[in-house]
């Protein structure tokens, strides 16, 4: 039913709310009830003075009345249909819904929104415990120096004598265990508590890096401006260890040479016209398509092009560079997805792979994927070159023809069934596993 | 006779505090921190009850329990398991691996004590 014919059920609604009776309205507004009636059951249109003396009364604007309710709330309601397709939800009569029943299509959408919230903190914190060895090892630690204090705490406790040299041990287990507990309970509240700043003292320093670049928005404007990579990384790197800063300076080298080769204000030109299309850049540049994936991925915010996303793997598929973006994200330690054309791309090095992808289990938009592998050196005499992978990641584009294809995130938090590349059951329930 | 009890685990603390406690039961307690060489110190000691950390350097202890349990002459050894993870998960894994019992870090002594006095007298 379309939103305009239900003027007449949004009546009813409100008048229903303010208790007040169809006979009351119906006299105020000057109108016979049973016409009234027949209004309220859409059988009747109603417009002109009637609908304002009667938006009067019960005190709302007459668009509220004629219109219902308001865009996003529909568009709020139709995605979560979508999401759940399985509950049989009538789509057709979604604005009847939303018309009639006001608070109980806010709350639904509200949920759904929530919901959404919480799949997104569920999807972080499962990556972070399922693969943050550092996390399992801290804990590990803990509960074992724990079971250690809380044996030998329950012998001294115990009634009777025990050996003075027993007793003597026992003590300076608890206190050497008390002062193990202390600094690894202390060590994991700080890198708890540090995710996503720049210096989590227990954080890998390959993490520390990459808060950095994140909240710097991926655009470090020192190197740009020709600044030594060696000193910018002393200045920016301060609050980090000495191996994060170690590879905080071997980004920033690598940085302003894709600065040098491609400098900011002719690249800003360049992606007015060849947008995020890596191959184009690279033709005009002449560089490397690698090249021209990181400058892309590095320029400010604000460029013409937009935002693109990046990841580099090694040749054994570790990450060493990552930039999600929200509609891709990408999660830490190498527990991605076996589809992604990243690793294709490693089978087949100096081609470059282009696919459109789309997230499995995700609402968001499909992305482009472009990625491609090269020698990570120069070559060497008698020597097999080692690879390492780019892969570019746009939002696609609208026109594309290509079907997306699906892609997950981290097996564990992937609904994709069958799945060939599955690596382990998913938290979502994978039939077939 | 002396009934045996054989402990791997590689927490110093631990084990000084299970060893005294089983010890001042009547137990005679061997121990052992490496989960590679494992099952060759076991097949030696052969004892009543074997008491198996999960996480261990070099193997975990659901690899070594499945091994013993391939072996005749370990097959029916009681095993109780530590482990610092507890959930259902990792007790499936243990059941499925044949153990006997299975602890959660951090266990009480007398939990402890009870579970090991049911799997040497016998019962599970």
């Amino acid at each position: 039913m379309a939103r305009d014919t239900l003027t007449g059920s949004r009546i009813r609604e409100r008048r229903i709310i303010l208790g007040m009776k169809q006979a009351e309205l119906a006299r105020r507004s000057e109108i016979s009830a049973s016409y009234l009636n027949l209004i309220e059951h859409n059988r009747r249109r109603i417009g002109g003075k009637l609908l304002l003396d009667i938006a009067e009364i019960l005190g709302v604007e007459p668009s509220m009345l004629t219109e219902g309710a308001e865009a996003a709330l529909i568009a709020a309601l139709r995605e979560a249909a979508l999401h759940a397709q399985s509950s049989g939800a009538e789509l057709d009569r979604l604005d009847e819904f939303a018309g009639r029943f006001p608070g109980w299509a806010r709350l639904l959408a509200d949920s759904r929104a929530r919901i959404e919230t919480l799949e997104r903190s569920v999807e972080a914190l499962t990556d972070r415990l399922a693969h943050d060895p550092h996390l399992a090892d801290a804990l590990h630690e803990m509960l074992s120096t724990v079971t250690a204090i809380r044996s030998a705490a329950s012998i001294l406790a115990e009634p009777g004598e025990i050996d003075p040299d027993w007793q003597r041990r026992f003590h300076r287990n608890i206190y050497e265990d008390s002062a193990r507990l202390a600094e690894s309970s202390r060590s994991l509240a700080s890198y708890l508590e540090a995710e996503g700043k720049a210096a989590a003292e227990s954080g890998t320093p390959q993490e520390e890096v990459e808060a950095l670049f994140e909240a710097a928005d991926y655009h470090i404007a020192p190197l740009d401006a020709g600044g030594l990579p060696g000193e910018v990384a002393q200045e920016l790197g301060a609050a980090l260890s000495p191996t994060a800063r170690a590879l905080l300076r071997r980004a920033f080298e690598r940085y302003a040479a894709d600065a040098a080769a491609l400098p900011l204000p002719q690249v800003l030109e360049a992606v007015v016209v060849t947008g995020t299309d890596p191959l184009a850049l690279a033709r005009r540049f002449g560089t490397d398509p690698a090249r021209a994936m990181r400058r892309l991925a590095t320029l400010p915010p604000s460029a013409p092009c937009g935002q693109v996303g990046l990841a580099i793997c090694d040749a054994s598929g570790v990450f060493t560079f990552r930039k999600p973006l929200p509609d891709f994200p990408i999660p830490r330690f190498g527990a991605d997805c076996p589809l992604w054309p990243l690793f294709a791309a490693l089978s087949r090095p100096m081609s470059v792979l282009s696919r459109v992808l789309h997230s499995a289990g995700r609402q968001s938009g499909a992305v482009t994927a472009i990625a491609f592998a090269q020698p990570a050196g120069p070559p060497e005499i008698n020597r097999e070159p080692v690879f390492e992978a780019h892969m570019m990641i746009a939002p696609a584009r609208a026109r594309t023809e290509e079907r997306p294809e699906e892609v997950g995130v981290t097996c564990r938090i992937c609904p994709r069934a069958p799945c060939p590349a599955r690596r382990e059951p998913s938290l979502l329930g994978e039939p077939g596993f | 006779m002396l009934k045996r009890v054989m402990l791997i685990e590689d927490e110093p603390n631990i084990i000084e505090a299970i060893s005294f406690i089983l010890s001042r039961e009547g137990l005679a307690v061997d121990t052992h921190s490496d989960g590679t060489t494992a099952n060759d110190r076991l097949r030696a000691c052969r004892p009543d009850l074997l008491i198996l950390d999960v996480m261990l350097p070099g193997k975990s202890g659901y690899d070594i329990l499945r091994e013993l349990r391939e072996d005749a002459d370990t097959a029916e050894l009681p095993v109780l398991m530590l482990t610092a993870r507890g959930q259902s998960r990792d007790r499936e894994m243990a059941e499925r691996a044949g153990v006997s019992a299975f602890m959660t870090k951090p266990f009480s002594n007398a939990e402890m004590l009870a579970t090991v006095r049911t799997l040497v007298a016998g019962g599970v």
